[in-house]
């Protein structure tokens, strides 16, 4: 909220500068976002007629122009705004003048013809970004007079930042209110005077909604001048607070509620037939807002409606039908009290918020309606004349909101401020608040006043006296706490551990977002159904993540983008996934690698990453588990995998895993041109780790034995490996995989797979023969498993 | 005996010509290997009279020996010359960099997350986690946010039906630990949280850290003093902090804190909007209807939660000027928090 210094200083004025008293307000809980000058600096700008134009002799777009400034003698101006006409009050800046932007006038001729200074714009004055021709002053104002101080420009204009639960201060009044607390002054007595009734000209009032509407004020002006205009001080007061003047009559209902916080509303008295209904709108009931935007409404709208058709949205906005119009002469004022309750989220229900709907959904003061009431009377009267007909009124007692008596505990107090402050000071600034305070034997009975929404519990006046006392003279108090020796566990997987494992391997952490877009995450995981947002910021966040692939994917490509040769990216994080009627949300590892398996190295031979280099990083993180062995790569299918670079990670049976290289259509389809393999683990399969047990060491040697053997094509390793486990049994103590061959003496569909077998005995040294029968063992039922030969 | 000299002499200048340690062996061997020359004479040293004998058998064995001493010392040389030219030949430019893996790095927002875990565990507080995608009740409600409570309007909630949403802040954790566990409660909560926002100083996706202390007598005092305490051990530095009233539904008294600002040490900048404060998080303490509907006493407990935005604090701590930069992932920038 903007409000005008000056203004305020009208209300409350204490003795301290513009920078303290935003300070204060800040300092307060009323944050004040900034303070800014009304008009940027500039002097020896003052109030013209233009008397006398004539055609410039040589230039077609120039006037000249004889200007009276109030000096002896007019002064001649060229001039090149197209709105410049005789008679025309203009800001003319004479010479000596500095405008913003550090712009001198001299004396100059323009095309050959002397101009003794410069007619004005709005924007060459600071006062608007950009305007169109002169500024037109009202034709009384007053000649000579110097611009700044005639528009009131050395005004501050301060805006607030409110938190919703101050209401209260969504006015002149408010905050002037605060203000006064805060300084232990007394506010400025405002002189504002009665209107007496001059008719007794009434319109009949029905309130169906009484809980929604439980009290509501209505008067008739008859016979305003449709002429009158808007005093350039109300005008100049509601842009200030930046409102832009519109009517007489709107300006009047604006400019109340920037003084005192009430919103109103007029309606063109011709308009309505028969009387004013507050009631629940009809469910599919329409309604032309002023701003001619049309809207259906149910039953949970409270409107203002006449005998034939709804009026206005209550407390929202006015109907375009029933709006005062430059023709109305006629018309009904309404001043009401709408329960916050019933106004909260209407707004924003139609895709909008008006001053109105801010100020009723927070809560308006129901016991000022009838001082609103008479200040835009008063106004009304003063600008457009008129007469006014007497105020009427609905009250519906029992709705309106109670004030009820809440005890505040000095012990409470004490307890959550964690300071003992004296009962007279306490006191006094629940008094200074306007609330009612008497003794209560633990301290003391409040009441709040009306127009404070927010206090309703012991804890709001605790804030209270906190906030007024000061929350920076409030004690700090350094932390204290028993100490309790912490649980660190070894059966849990430490993350951070385990992160910087893949830190040491290389990897660098990321952070996708965990919304992605639909056709992308399509191509990658088509199988999934993603959980969409029913209000997403973009297409391409539309949906959450099912696979944080789609997200290390994209990164991928734009790091490859900014030329990136080597990369190896990891995160974690949830995916999340529907279940039937559930959400599941999982936290998972991923990591994604493409280019160089190293940077280019002089010492090492450059080479692209592939499935055995991210293998090899996959295994590194479940040895972390220290259950390495309970994991197994299967052989599977995945959409978004190449069908010969896959498998499927199983943690005792039970998938818990994907490794592979993504689907070369896949990349095709996001427009990748590299090749990226990645993984997924589930965090719940690496979150426990075995404490390690120690087994005795044998203090015998080993024995390795070489073995080269032929299998089938499709025989995989992890058969072989099987096979020979099993069949060893405990004193196979090792066995490597040294080489793979094919080519020249081996038939074409088969593989010459190099074995080391590594033996050991806890209680005794092998002998030969024992290792020759343990080979010869392993031969024969590697033939008849695997249909291997020994290769010769 | 005439000859012991020039046999010396001899010898002395086969020893200077050797190369290697094969041809100084040969010398050795010449002269004083079993039938080497100086052995030879000593051999012969039969054939003299008997004082003659000790005479000359003294200066053999002087001889010999001092033959002996020239041979080691050769041989030192010469081993110490064919060291210095191994060496020699197996010198590196130690200058080319070192083969292997460089080390990856932690993403910014976790390293600073990972080191405020760190500084609020070591006080004995406990991290929970808890669902991304929320209900109303935890997100709101329970947080004393009714429906069409004006506060929601902040919140710039992603919705994915009216009931489910994904949460616009931590505090969710604050109540699902009070549902679950009794007082006192020492947590904190991180995490990503969620705003339909998106612009220069808005991600629609960010951090947010939530702490909760739940105890017998905590007061706004001991707020304070966690949070003062906290802000100087961040950012390693005698700060200026002051708290300012604020409104959370879930806490009151509701504070803001700004601390000086840590670019321009308070005396006004850019980063600031010339103010010489920085806000960075908001606290309180716990509201009793939060406490209510979570069922803690409000009569035994009172407690104070604070939140903060960790993208915030990483901006200040390491100088980034655009918060965009923390999701676009770019390795340039990444690699600069290794």
């Amino acid at each position: 909220m903007k409000i005008s210094e000056s203004w305020l200083r009208e209300w409350v004025n204490p003795t301290i500068s513009t920078t303290e008293l935003a300070e204060q307000l800040t300092m307060a809980g009323l944050e004040v976002d900034s303070v800014e000058s009304a008009a940027p600096a500039f002097s020896k700008v003052v109030v013209a007629e233009v008397v006398d134009v004539t055609p410039h002799p040589d230039a077609d777009k120039l006037r000249v122009c004889q200007v009276n400034t109030g000096a002896e003698e007019n002064l001649q101006i060229v001039c090149g705004a197209s709105n410049v006409r005789a008679g025309l009050h203009v800001a003319a800046a004479v010479v000596g003048a500095r405008l913003p932007g550090d712009f001198k006038i001299k004396k100059s001729k323009l095309r050959g013809v002397q101009s003794l200074g410069m007619l004005c714009g709005a924007s060459e004055l600071g006062l608007e970004e950009s305007s169109d021709g002169l500024l037109e002053l009202p034709d009384n104002a007053p000649i000579g007079a110097d611009i700044r101080e005639y528009m009131n420009l050395d005004d501050q204009i301060i805006e607030v930042d409110l938190t919703p639960n101050r209401g209260d201060c969504l006015s002149i009044a408010g905050i002037a209110r605060e203000v006064a607390v805060l300084n232990s002054i007394e506010q400025l007595p405002q002189s504002f005077s009665q209107v007496t009734d001059e008719t007794d000209t009434q319109f009949p009032l029905t309130i169906e909604a009484e809980q929604d509407c439980p009290k509501y004020l209505g008067r008739i002006i008859e016979g305003i001048n449709v002429d009158a205009t808007t005093p350039d001080w109300l005008q100049q007061r509601l842009q200030k607070s930046g409102l832009r003047p519109i009517s007489p009559v709107v300006d009047v209902t604006n400019y109340v509620m920037l003084e005192l916080g009430q919103p109103m509303h007029a309606f063109d008295l011709a308009k309505l037939d028969q009387g004013i209904i507050v009631r629940r709108a009809q469910d599919k009931e329409k309604l032309t807002l002023l701003d001619e935007k049309e809207i259906e409404l149910s039953t949970d709208d409270v409107v203002i409606a006449d005998q034939s058709k709804v009026l206005a949205l209550a407390g929202i906005m006015g109907g375009l039908e029933s709006a005062v119009t430059d023709s109305s002469t006629d018309i009904f004022l309404e001043c009401a009290y709408f329960q916050p309750t019933s106004i909260a989220g209407k707004a924003r229900n139609f895709g909008m918020q008006t001053d109105s709907s801010y100020r009723f959904e927070r809560g308006v003061d129901p016991q000022q309606l009838d001082r609103a009431m008479q200040r835009a009377s008063e106004l009304l009267l003063d600008i457009c004349g008129g007469k006014a007909g007497p105020i009427q009124q609905v009250i519906a007692e029992q709705h309106l909101p109670q004030t009820n008596a809440i005890v505040l505990r000095h012990q409470q107090l004490e307890r959550i401020l964690g300071i003992s402050l004296e009962a007279d000071m306490v006191e006094d600034i629940l008094t200074r608040l306007g609330m009612s305070v008497s003794q209560h034997a633990q301290g003391w009975q409040v009441t709040a006043p009306s127009f404070r929404f927010d206090i309703a519990i012991e804890a709001d006046l605790i804030e209270e006296v906190g906030r007024i006392y000061g929350y920076n003279q409030l004690p700090t108090k350094a932390f204290v706490g028993a100490m309790h020796m912490p649980t660190v566990s070894e059966f849990e997987q430490d993350q951070h551990d385990l992160h910087q494992r893949l830190f040491d391997r290389g990897y660098q952490e990321v952070i996708t977002y965990s919304f992605v877009d639909p056709d992308a995450q399509r191509v990658l995981d088509p199988d999934a159904e993603a959980i969409a947002l029913a209000n997403p910021i973009s297409a391409d966040m539309s949906v959450m993540r099912t696979q944080l692939w789609t997200g290390l994917v994209q990164t991928v490509d734009y790091n490859i983008k900014r030329q990136q040769e080597q990369l190896k990216l990891f995160e974690y994080g949830l995916k999340y996934i529907r279940q039937d009627d559930d959400i599941k949300q999982i936290n998972v590892l991923s990591g994604a690698i493409c280019g160089s398996q190293q940077q280019q190295q002089w010492g090492e031979p450059s080479r692209q990453v592939d499935f055995y280099d991210l293998k090899a990083d996959v295994e590194a993180i479940l040895a972390m588990t220290a259950m390495q062995d309970q994991f197994q790569f299967i052989v599977d299918r995945h959409p978004a995998l190449h069908p010969g670079q896959c498998a499927r990670i199983d943690k005792d049976g039970e998938a818990v895993g994907w490794i592979g290289m993504v689907h070369p259509q896949v990349l095709n389809k996001l427009g990748i041109k590299a090749n990226i393999f990645v993984f997924e683990l589930a965090w719940e399969a690496l979150a426990t780790v075995k404490l390690p047990s120690y087994k005795a060491l044998s203090k015998y040697p080993s024995i390795r034995r070489d073995l080269a053997i032929v299998v089938d094509e499709q025989v995989v390793s992890q058969q072989i490996i099987d096979v020979i486990r099993d069949e060893i049994g405990e004193i196979l103590v090792d066995l490597r995989i040294f080489d793979i061959y094919r080519g020249k003496g081996v038939d074409s569909g088969r593989k010459s797979v190099a074995l080391g077998l590594i033996l050991q005995e806890s209680s005794r040294t092998l002998t030969d023969q024992d290792v020759e029968d343990t080979t010869a063992k392993v031969v024969l039922k590697l033939e008849k498993e695997l249909g291997a030969t020994l290769r010769d | 005996m005439i000859d012991l000299e020039s046999l010396l002499k001899e010898a002395r200048q086969k020893i200077a010509a050797v190369a290697d340690l094969q041809a100084l062996d040969d010398v050795r061997v010449a002269y004083l290997g079993k039938k080497g020359s100086l052995t030879e004479l000593l051999k012969q040293l039969g054939s003299l009279s008997a004082e003659e004998r000790p005479k000359a058998g003294q200066a053999i064995n002087a001889a010999k020996k001092e033959l002996q001493g020239e041979i080691e010392q050769a041989k030192d040389k010469l081993q110490s010359s064919i060291m210095e030219a191994q060496l020699q030949q197996e010198s590196i430019d130690v200058s080319l960099p070192g083969r292997g893996q460089p080390g990856g790095g932690a993403h910014p927002v976790s390293r600073t997350l990972r080191r405020i875990e760190r500084m609020f565990r070591y006080m004995g507080f406990s991290i929970a986690h808890g669902p991304e995608i929320e209900d109303d009740y935890h997100n709101f409600e329970a947080l004393n946010i009714p429906a069409h409570h004006p506060a929601r309007a902040m919140h710039d909630t992603f919705y994915f039906d009216p009931h489910t949403l994904l949460r616009t802040h931590t505090s969710p954790v604050q109540i699902r630990v009070m549902e679950n566990n009794e007082p006192p409660l020492k947590v904190i909560a991180p995490g990503r949280v969620y705003r339909c926002d998106s612009d220069v100083t808005h991600t629609p996706m960010f951090h947010q850290i939530e702490g909760l202390l739940v105890d017998e007598d905590v007061s706004f005092a001991d707020l304070k003093g966690i949070i003062v305490e906290f802000l100087k051990l961040f950012f390693e530095k005698e700060l200026a902090v002051r708290f300012r009233p604020s409104y959370f539904p879930f806490t009151e008294p509701s504070a803001e804190v700004d601390m000086e600002c840590v670019i321009c040490g308070g005396d006004g900048c850019r980063v600031c909007s010339h103010t010489g404060w920085l806000e960075v998080l908001g606290c309180g303490m716990v509201h009793p209807r939060v406490f209510e509907m979570a069922n803690v006493d409000t009569e035994r407990f009172s407690g104070y939660a604070f939140g903060m935005g960790v993208e915030r604090l990483a901006m200040l701590r390491y100088g980034v000027n655009d918060l965009r930069l923390f999701f676009e992932n770019d390795l340039r920038f990444l690699q600069q928090f290794r």
